[in-house]
C-alpha cells in the first residue's frame, strides 16, 4: 500500500507562507562561461548565510574544485578539511596550518563528466556578520556520473574577523563555470 | 528580501504504508528539500523514485561512516537511489534529501544525509544521487524495500531570487 500526498501549493504563488527564516538574497545564472563569480553588499542582517550551487566547468577532467574567497582576501588565510568518498575509497584530507590564499569548498564536473550532469553543493558560512570572531565555512557536495562521482564534507577556516560583505567563487585549474550553473544566495535569520 | 523554504506538503505515517508519494509538485521553485524522520516496521533501506520512473536509470555514491571505520561505495543503474544503512524499527533516523533544479532540463542530482545512531551502533552517510532524466520531476515516492513507514515526510520548496 501506498500513501499518495497531493503537493497543493498555496494559490498565492508561494507568498501565503509563514514569515520565515529563510530568504533569498540573489542568485546568478550564466549564461556564458564564466571565470568568476561574486557576490557583494551582502547585508549583516543574517545569523547565517547559505549558497546552493549547480556547476559544470570547462576544466578537462572529471570535476574541478570550486574555490572561494572573503572579502578580497588573498592573504595565506584560509584552511580546510575534506572527507570525500569516490565510490570505492573514503578520504580525509587537510591544508597544512598557515593557510592558502583560495580555499576550495566544493567541486564542479569537468569536461569530461557524463553530459548533462552538474555538481550540486550546500554551503554554510556561519556567523559571517561578525567582526571579532573567525569564519568558518562547511559545504557538502557531490556528483554522480552512473559508475563514477564523489560525494563529500568540507570544512574552510577564514582566518579573518572582519564580517563577511562579499565573496569571489571561481573554478579552479584556469577553469571557467559552465554557462547554466547557478550560485543562489540565502540568508538565514537568528 | 523574498521569503523562501515554503512548505509544499507533509505526512504523517502511521505504519501502514511502504511508501509516500509526492504528486503535482509545483515547477516554481527552484530546488526541493524532503525531510523525513521514521522508523519501519522492517529494518530496510529508504528510497527515493521520481515521476514514477522504475527503470535503471538512478545511481548513487555513497559515503558512509559506522562509528568504527569510514568507507565509500556505489551503485550505478539502480531502479532507485537508495540509502546504504536500513531505517530501524525502534529509533526514528533523520533522513533529508535535496533536490537540485528539479524543474530544470538537465539530469537530476540529489545530496542526501542518514542519520542514525542507535544508542551504542548506528552510522552517518551523505549521499549523492544521479537520475538521468532530463524532464522536470513532478512526483517523489519515498518508499522502502520492505516493511511500512512510521513518522513524518514534508517536502518543501526553494526560490532563488
Amino acid at each position: 500500500m501506498s500513501n499518495t500526498i497531493l503537493g497543493i501549493f498555496a494559490s498565492s504563488g508561494g507568498a501565503a507562507a509563514s514569515a520565515g527564516s529563510y530568504e533569498s538574497i540573489s542568485s546568478q545564472t550564466l549564461a556564458s562561461d564564466t571565470a568568476t563569480v561574486t557576490f557583494s553588499s551582502i547585508p549583516a542582517t543574517y545569523v547565517s548565510l547559505q549558497l546552493r550551487i549547480l556547476s559544470r566547468s570547462t576544466r578537462a577532467a572529471a570535476n574541478a574544485n570550486l574555490n572561494i574567497q572573503i572579502n578580497s582576501d588573498t592573504g595565506t588565510v584560509y584552511t580546510l578539511h575534506e572527507l570525500s568518498g569516490d565510490g570505492a575509497t573514503a578520504t580525509a584530507t587537510g591544508s597544512a596550518a598557515g593557510g592558502v590564499t583560495n580555499a576550495s569548498i566544493a567541486r564542479s564536473t569537468g569536461t569530461t563528466a557524463t553530459a548533462s550532469v552538474f555538481a550540486v553543493s550546500i554551503v554554510d558560512i556561519h556567523n559571517y556578520a561578525s567582526s571579532t570572531q573567525n569564519k568558518t565555512i562547511r559545504s557538502f557536495f557531490g556528483y554522480d556520473n552512473n559508475g563514477s562521482g564523489i560525494v563529500g564534507l568540507r570544512s574552510v577556516l577564514y582566518v579573518g574577523t572582519t564580517a563577511v560583505s562579499a565573496f569571489t567563487l571561481s573554478s579552479a585549474s584556469s577553469s571557467s563555470f559552465l554557462t547554466g550553473s547557478t550560485f543562489a544566495l540565502y540568508g538565514i535569520k537568528g | 528580501m523574498a521569503t523562501t523554504y515554503d512548505k509544499i506538503a507533509s505526512t504523517t505515517m502511521a505504519g501502514t504504508s511502504a511508501s509516500v508519494t509526492f504528486s503535482s509538485i509545483p515547477a516554481t521553485y527552484t530546488d526541493l528539500r524532503l525531510v523525513v524522520v521514521a522508523t519501519t516496521s522492517v529494518a530496510d533501506s529508504i528510497s527515493l523514485q521520481f515521476n514514477g520512473d522504475t527503470a535503471a536509470n538512478y545511481s548513487i555514491t555513497i559515503l558512509n561512516g559506522s562509528g568504527a571505520a569510514a568507507s565509500s561505495t556505489r551503485s550505478s543503474g539502480s531502479t532507485r537511489i537508495f540509502s546504504n544503512n536500513n531505517l530501524s524499527t525502534t529509533v526514528p533516523k533523520l533522513y533529508t534529501a535535496d533536490i537540485f533544479s528539479y524543474a530544470g532540463s538537465t539530469f537530476k542530482t540529489t545530496l542526501i544525509s542518514l542519520a542514525g545512531d542507535t544508542n551504542g551502533a548506528g552510522s552517518i552517510e551523505t549521499n549523492v544521487g544521479l537520475y538521468r532524466s532530463t524532464s522536470a520531476i513532478t512526483q517523489v515516492v519515498v518508499g522502502l524495500g520492505g516493511g511500512n513507514l512510521t513518522g513524518t515526510a514534508t517536502l518543501y520548496g526553494i526560490l532563488k531570487a
